[in-house]
């Protein structure tokens, strides 16, 4: 296992610039899980000029919805969904203060350079590890567009949340330099 | 003939959807665990781990493997003799969806229109229903709860006759690759080869179910499944897309009598999760 980083959210600038593509990471603090539906509302009031449900200076967002929660459970199962479809609404959202993002997959170029213009993280989580990752999700609430369902922005308290940066803040992107080492 | 009552047909599809999204399948377990031994690159060594671990949590505490809990994809096989009473076919087959992904804490992921309005159907039905008739006095029933971060890499290629064995292989590693860490590898590939561009895609989908570790009949088929399996892994793509040698567990192709004009070649990407679950009626 790889050297395994603590960090808390919200993100400050000096925690993000030190995190590099290729680190472990085990996230504590509060989380956002907004995913389509929920980010094209977001991108609509931005368009708007409205003020979004939640501010998103120094915050993490999850790209993912969960699986109802059982009885006794804080949150249901919870993985990461594919992340490119958020791309087209992800650079406003960096524009105003979101430092982290969660999911799974490839991301665009305009979302890798606002990463490197806004000082971002873009984290991986292992798809399919939904019902390991909800252990780390301590308390679970529906803060915005509840009519959507799982689709709806949830706050998640996670303690020990694990993740890998996949795509670091000046652009290293270990999607890119690590499976050339393993290309034949 | 045998009376079947529409309640039995019910019952069992909910069972099969509890027991596909909760328990991972043997073979498939067997399959990752083989892989965690393969694999060289150290972060993929602990993705593995991760992959194998969630499984285990799953199945002892009887929650979804994934929060992605799928479109309820059913595949059915009626007896000609058998006759359906008290009720409505697709309506049992809907009804025993609704019920599992209501009591049974799965995800609804079912938008009722897919371009204007979006909205989720509260009971993730429609199913995809595909039914065969077939001799005997029974129903056969194959559910596979399908994730659509695999879905959406699927291909569909129309291929020339002329493009032979070696344009196929290039059109699925092509595809695997174009998708690299979206579809949540290491990944099941169905490919369905022959028929008609629907019917290829079918069989494609219906084949990601096969039994792992066993390989088309027909030698020149289970070779090429082979042959793809090996470029796919080549491509160093790895567990989560995180560089290494595990890409793919399993290729798994089916084919059709198709036209003289045609190469119909489909790909169904499936996540390293694979849930499906077979029962008899």
């Amino acid at each position: 296992m790889e050297n395994i980083i603590k960090i808390s959210t919200p993100l400050d600038t000096k925690e993000i610039i030190n995190l590099k593509a290729g680190d472990f990471v085990k996230i504590t603090g509060n989380i956002y899980a907004a995913r389509d539906a929920a980010h094209k509302r977001f991108f609509e009031l931005i368009e708007k000029g409205k003020k979004l449900p939640i501010d998103l200076k120094g915050q993490i967002i999850f790209y993912a919805g969960p699986t109802p929660a059982k009885p006794g459970y804080p949150c249901g199962s919870i993985g990461p969904t594919t992340s490119y479809r958020m791309d087209p609404y992800t650079p406003s959202l960096l524009e105003r203060g979101l430092k982290g993002m969660i999911g799974k997959g490839f991301r665009s170029k305009e979302v890798i350079d606002s990463m490197k213009k806004n000082k971002a993280i873009y984290f991986a989580a292992i798809g399919g590890a939904a019902a390991l990752i909800a252990k780390s999700v301590k308390k679970s609430e529906v803060v915005a567009y509840k009519d959507l369902g799982a689709e709806a922005v949830f706050r998640f308290y996670v303690e020990d949340f694990p993740a890998i940066v996949v795509i670091d803040s000046v652009g290293n992107n270990l999607y890119e330099t690590e499976p050339l080492k393993y290309r034949k | 003939m045998r009376e079947v009552k529409a309640n039995q047909i019910k019952d069992k599809i909910k069972e099969l959807f509890l027991r596909a999204n909760y328990h991972i399948n043997p073979d498939l377990m067997n399959r990752l665990t083989e892989a965690l031994k393969e694999e060289t690159s150290e972060i993929e060594k602990s993705v593995l781990k991760m992959i194998i671990e969630n499984n285990k949590i799953a199945s002892k505490e009887e929650v979804p493997i994934c929060q992605d809990t799928g479109l309820a994809v059913v595949f059915v096989e009626v007896g000609q003799e058998v006759h359906l009473v008290d009720g409505d076919f697709t309506e049992a087959i809907n009804q025993g969806v609704k019920e599992a992904y209501q009591e049974g804490y799965l995800r609804k992921s079912v938008v009722d229109d897919p371009i204007f309005e979006r909205k989720n159907t509260k009971t993730n039905t429609p199913a995809i229903i595909y039914t065969d008739i077939v001799p005997g006095d029974k129903i056969k029933l194959l559910v596979m709860p399908k994730g659509f971060g695999s879905e959406n890499m699927s291909a569909i290629g129309m291929l020339k006759p002329a493009d032979g064995p070696e344009g196929i292989v290039n059109f699925i590693v092509e595809t695997v690759k174009k998708a690299g860490p979206n579809p949540c590898p290491p990944t099941i590939i169905g490919v369905g080869i022959g028929g008609t561009a629907d019917k290829a895609m079918v069989i494609a989908k219906k084949a990601i179910a096969r039994k792992i570790g066993e390989h088309n009949r027909n030698e020149k088929y289970a070779a090429m499944e082979k042959e793809v399996l090996e470029k796919i892994n080549n491509l160093g793509i790895g567990p989560a897309g995180l560089g290494g040698n595990i890409t793919c567990l399993a290729v798994h192709i089916d084919y059709l009598p198709t036209h003289i004009a045609g190469l119909p070649v489909a790909v169904n990407v499936c996540c390293h999760t694979a849930r499906h679950a077979e029962g008899i009626v």
